[in-house]
Formats: C-alpha cells, structure tokens, sequence
C-alpha cells in the first residue's frame, strides 16, 4: 500500500484556470504521470493530459513539475520527499488548450522552415556512403524526441512572446547544426541561415536548453556554439580571411565565399510576414445540439473519435498547404574541397 | 450514449489562444537562486581583488626569486623595477595605466567574451535569466543581436591573444626558477607552474578554441590529425567551466602569494637556492 501524498495540478483552458488540490495514493517505483493517470481514474476523469509511451521516448508528456519543465514519466515520485507537494502545471510557452495539454504548434511552424537535408548531386539514394567519424556529431542531435521542453525553458520566448517570429529554438539550432556538419549535406549556408532567419543570435547561450533536454543533447556546447563560431568563421575572423588569401584555400568549407544565399526567406506564411499565430482555423467537428462531439462512429466519415481541431480530408486541397519548399541551393564545389562527397571510389567493387 | 469533453474554449483574447493563467512568476521549489549567489558573490569578490591589486602599483615583484604576478605581466611602466620588466619600459607611470597595459585588456576581453562567463554573468549579474524557469529580469531582450553584444562575437580575437599571454606566463614561470643568479626552486615556483599549467588548460579548452582546431571541418575522415587534436580539446572543453573558476583561484593565489612574499607576511619555502 502506498501513502497519500498532496498534489497541486493546473485545471483549466484558454479562458482562464487555477490550481487544485488533490491527495493521491503514491506506490513504491511510480513516476509523476502514474499519478496524473491515477487521478484520472479516481477523482478527476477529464484531467486533460497526452502521454503516449510511457518511456521516455515519444516526448509527448512534457509539464512543469514543481516548476521545472520536465517529462512526467521520467520523473520519479522517490525524488521528492515524502511530505513534499508537487505542483504540476501545463508548459508555459505555449497557449494552452485544456489542462496539461497546450498547442506546440510553434514549433511545428519553425520545424517547416527549417531547410530540410539536400541531398548530395549525383548520388543516388541507396549509395550514400558515409564514414562513423564524419556523422558522429549529426547522430548526437538525431537522439532528440521533440518534447519541447527545450523550447518551452528558453527565455528567449518563455518571457518574450514577442521574439516567438524571429526565434527558432534550441530545437532547430541543433537541426541545423546536425545538417551542417553532415557529411553529405550539400548545403552551405545553413550557418548564415541561423544566424540571420533562426534568430540565433537571440540566444544568449544561458544554457538552459541544454539544462533540461530530456536526451542530454548538449544543445549549447555541441550545437549553438558551435554554430555562432561558424558563424564567425564567416564574418568576423581576420585570421581565417588572411589564411585563406595566403595559402589560397578558398575551398575551405566553412568560409563560404562561395555559399549560396539562403533561400528559406518568404517560404512559410510567418516569413512571408503573415502574423505569427498557433491558432487553427475554424474547423472543428460537427457538434451536437447540446455542443458537444458525437463519440460513435457510426455518424462519423472517420474512425475513432473525432479530433477537436477536425478531420483533415486527404489529398490536402493544395491551396491550404502553408509551406512550400524552397529548392535547394547546392553549394558550387571546387576540386579537391572538403565538402565534396566522397562518392567517387565507393562505386568499384559495387 | 456517452459524449465526450467539449470542444476546448476559445480564449477571451481571440485569435491568439493565451498561455495558461498561472500567476506564480515560477513554481520552482528548489533553491535555485544558490548557483546565480555563488557566481555573483565569487565573480564579484575577485573583480574586486584584481582591480585593487592591479592599481596597487606595488608589491608585484620577488627580485631575490624572480617572481613576478600574473597581474603585472610583462611590466611595461616606468614604474617597473629592475629585473620586472622584460620587455622594457615605454610607458609612462600613471596610476591609471597598469602596469601590464598590453596585456590585460586582452585578458579581460577574453574572459568578458567568454562563452562560459556570457553564461555566468548573464544568469547571476544581468538576471537574464537568474535561472531556468525562473523569468527574465528585464522587459525587452534582443540577446546578442546588437550592440554592444554583438561584439561577443570577438572572442576568437581575445583567444589569440590569450595563447600569447599563456606563452608570456610561462617564461615569466620558468626564469622564475632562480635565486640570485643560480637555481632556485621554492614553493613559489610551483605555484607559478601550477598557475600557468591551468591557464593553459583554460585557454586551451575555449570553445572557440575548439572550433579552430577541427570543429569548423565537415569530413573528420579527411583530417585525421586535426580530428585528434579536436578530440583533445572537447575533452579539456567539457570542463571548460571548472577551469575557469579554477584559474580565477589560482591566479589570485599566485598574486596574493607574492604580494604577501613582499610585504614579509611569510617568506617562501625554499627546497633548492
Ligand atoms: S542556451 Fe540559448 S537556446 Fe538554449 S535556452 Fe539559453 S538562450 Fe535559449
Ligand atoms: S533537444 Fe532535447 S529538450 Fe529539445 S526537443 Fe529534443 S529532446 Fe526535447
Ligand atoms: S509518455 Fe512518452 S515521453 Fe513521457
Ligand atoms: S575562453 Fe571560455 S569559451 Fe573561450
């Protein structure tokens, strides 16, 4: 048997909520969302919560506990104590839809601007080739489960909601760091495109992004950093330039007089200057006279339950897709530089 | 038949659904603002130290043993005394030009860019933020955008010339091995060593530092001895906040350990000379 241990959890939506007292039975070796899920079951049924794996690894359970943003089923109850409250609150960042459930639709926006991987010219897919020493630093950032909760600490956006349309996030820096140093990533300036379209230079590098990512991505030293210094490399580092001058090394990669310009400007609604906005439109599901959904599927042309924002008809009418993507601007190599791909060689013996 | 919740409220606000109303400014339960104290109150305490000795203008120099302060390394003033100063003396002795002039503005640059210390002043000085989750002090923030933060951007500068300054202390260390003019070898000097040996570390693990060293390259595979060296470096970069603080430490060891030398509080523990 377990004890009773007093919870605090926000209720509410849009419109307004507050925090609510509860006294929740706690069991040896149970997590923070066991709680929520045993709340649910015993005093609250329409606690609003979205959890899906239970493991850590869907990021889907992302909420403030006791303050500090974290995932609700990787958070033991045997790290507080046994008297302690625990307050539970929605992410902050973000509107909120109903209790612990908010729209992260920002982030999405920001993920379609993102200039997505170019593929090398000439290879064919299926001959990519790649060495263990030269993605090592890409597969660091591929651990990410997009949970948001770096997105959600940042200060840049956590206490400006007006840098939301200039600023990226933690999460898409190491996107684009990830896809700049991939060896076969045939794009150049993904450096300039940080900089200058992701709003890296908001970050003051406070490391919090880094503080509560879920995977331990080191998303300041391994990602942003790294990132504004080649940044630098670019812009201000006379060295590099003389260097350059000096032993002619023009193809450096990384020093890019030869980097095409970023292409991303003007591609989705909120760079095109729309207003930014994380609302939908208005497309919700039939409602019944009462206003509420229907459950049965019987009436419904979908299966399952019809999702509070409505049921996308597929294919999408071509008019409503925001993004379009921006064709890639493949970098003009030299001989011998080191972005080439390596691709020739590979195919003897294939 | 059973229905299921309603559709969430669209917010009084309109269009823009609002975040959710929680009017504690952070729920955190811990005691965040120790780590902010700690570097606001040891960040302070040693700019303090440092601008009180660096204007001393005086006890910087053990002439028996040849050791010379960090702080007023290389001498540069007329102020400078016989066997102090290496490089000469072209500067005039003002009390508002220290001695080390060259020298130590690059060496605050340095760690004023810092990409440790950034993050160190930011949370414990600026407020920005004190702490994660905690709000930002202020009600508008551009970040490093523009000036005069966008000058952050020098650090790489600072970084050169920090390996210069690294080189200057250590032969300010080695010819410090001498008592009169034969070997010495006393408790100074390992102090001295020990400093230098972390200055080094320091400088060495700095991010930009790294970035040079192999972090700007796409193909490690095609660089393999830049990749070691990289490899190198991301290990000292890793504790690359540790070892700033450790410098601070020793530096200030360092200097104290001569002022005191000088004004008699103790005298140097000699093992040769
Ligand atoms: S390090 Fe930069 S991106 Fe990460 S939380 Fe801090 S300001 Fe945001
Ligand atoms: S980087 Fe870390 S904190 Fe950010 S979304 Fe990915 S897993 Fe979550
Ligand atoms: S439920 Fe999947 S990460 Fe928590
Ligand atoms: S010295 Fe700290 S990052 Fe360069």
């Amino acid at each position: 048997m377990g004890t009773k241990r007093h919870f605090r959890v926000w209720r509410g939506d849009s419109a307004g909520g507050d925090i609510e007292d509860f006294d929740v039975e706690v069991n040896e070796g149970e997590v923070v969302l066991d709680i929520i899920h045993r709340l649910q079951a015993t005093q609250t049924p329409d606690l609003a919560c979205r959890w899906n794996c239970k493991a850590g690894k869907c990021g889907s359970c992302s909420m403030e506990i006791n303050g500090k943003p974290r995932l609700g089923c990787m958070t033991r109850m045997s790290t507080f104590e046994e008297d302690e409250t625990v307050t539970i609150t929605p992410l902050r960042t973000f509107p909120v839809i109903r209790d612990l459930v908010t729209d992260v639709s920002f982030n999405y926006d920001k993920a379609r601007e993102t200039p997505a991987f170019a593929p090398p010219p000439g290879v064919a897919p299926g001959d990519y080739r790649m060495q263990q020493v030269d993605v090592e630093r890409s597969q660091e950032f591929r651990k990410c489960i997009e949970c948001f909760l770096c997105q959600n600490t940042c200060h840049v956006v956590r206490d400006h909601e007006e840098n939301k349309a200039a600023f990226s996030g933690p999460r898409y820096f190491i996107r684009a760091a990830e896809l700049d140093m991939h060896p076969l990533d045939d794009r150049t300036d993904r450096k300039e495109y940080a900089q200058s379209h992701q709003g890296m230079g908001l970050c003051n590098i406070t490391k919090c992004c880094t503080e509560v990512c879920p995977e331990h991505i080191k998303i300041t030293d391994n990602a942003i950093i790294p990132m504004k210094e080649r940044v630098v490399d670019r812009r201000y580092d006379p060295l590099v330039w003389l260097g350059r001058k000096i032993f002619r090394r023009d193809q450096l990669d990384g020093d890019g007089e030869n980097m095409a310009p970023s292409s991303s400007v003007g591609v989705t609604d909120v760079a095109k200057g729309a207003p930014f906005t994380t609302n939908r439109g208005p497309e919700g599901p039939e409602v019944r006279e009462d206003g509420r959904m229907d459950v049965t599927e019987v009436t419904l042309p979908t299966q399952g339950g019809p999702s509070p924002f409505g049921d996308q008809q597929f294919p999408l009418p071509s008019g409503r897709v925001a993004y379009q993507p921006p064709a890639p601007q493949y970098g003009v190599h030299d001989d011998g530089q080191d972005g080439d791909h390596g691709t020739d060689g590979h195919h003897q013996g294939h | 038949m059973t229905t299921t919740a309603t559709k969430p409220g669209v917010g009084p606000s309109g269009p823009h659904n609002p975040r959710a109303a929680i009017t504690a400014k952070t729920l955190r339960t811990d005691r965040w603002w120790l780590a902010p104290l700690i570097t606001f109150v040891g960040l302070g305490a040693w700019v303090t130290y440092a601008t009180v000795r660096v204007f001393m203008h005086d006890y910087y120099f053990v002439e028996a043993y040849h050791y010379l302060t960090p702080f007023y390394s290389p001498c540069l003033t007329d102020r400078c005394v016989e066997g102090s100063a290496l490089f000469g003396t072209p500067l005039p002795s003002w009390w508002i030009l220290p001695e080390a002039a060259f020298t130590l503005p690059f060496l605050l640059l340095f760690r004023l860019t810092c990409y440790y210390y950034r993050k160190a002043y930011y949370r414990a000085f600026w407020l920005s933020p004190p702490a994660c989750a905690v709000p930002d002090g202020h009600a508008k923030y551009t970040g490093e955008t523009r000036f005069p933060l966008i000058f952050q951007n020098a650090h790489r500068y600072a970084f050169y010339a920090a390996m210069v300054i690294s080189l200057i202390n250590t032969y300010d260390a080695i010819i410090a091995f001498r008592s009169g003019d034969s070997f010495g070898f006393g408790l100074g000097n390992i102090i001295l060593v020990g400093n230098v040996v972390m200055l080094w570390l320091y400088t060495l693990s700095c991010h930009s530092c790294r970035h040079i060293a192999g972090g700007r390259l796409k193909h490690f595979s095609k660089h393999p001895v830049r990749y070691r060296i990289w490899t190198f470096v991301s290990k000292l970069n890793v504790r690359h906040m540790q070892l700033a603080w450790i410098t601070l430490g020793t530096l200030a060891l360092t200097d104290f350990y001569i002022m005191a030398l000088e004004l008699g509080w103790f005298s140097d523990l000699r093992f040769v000379g």
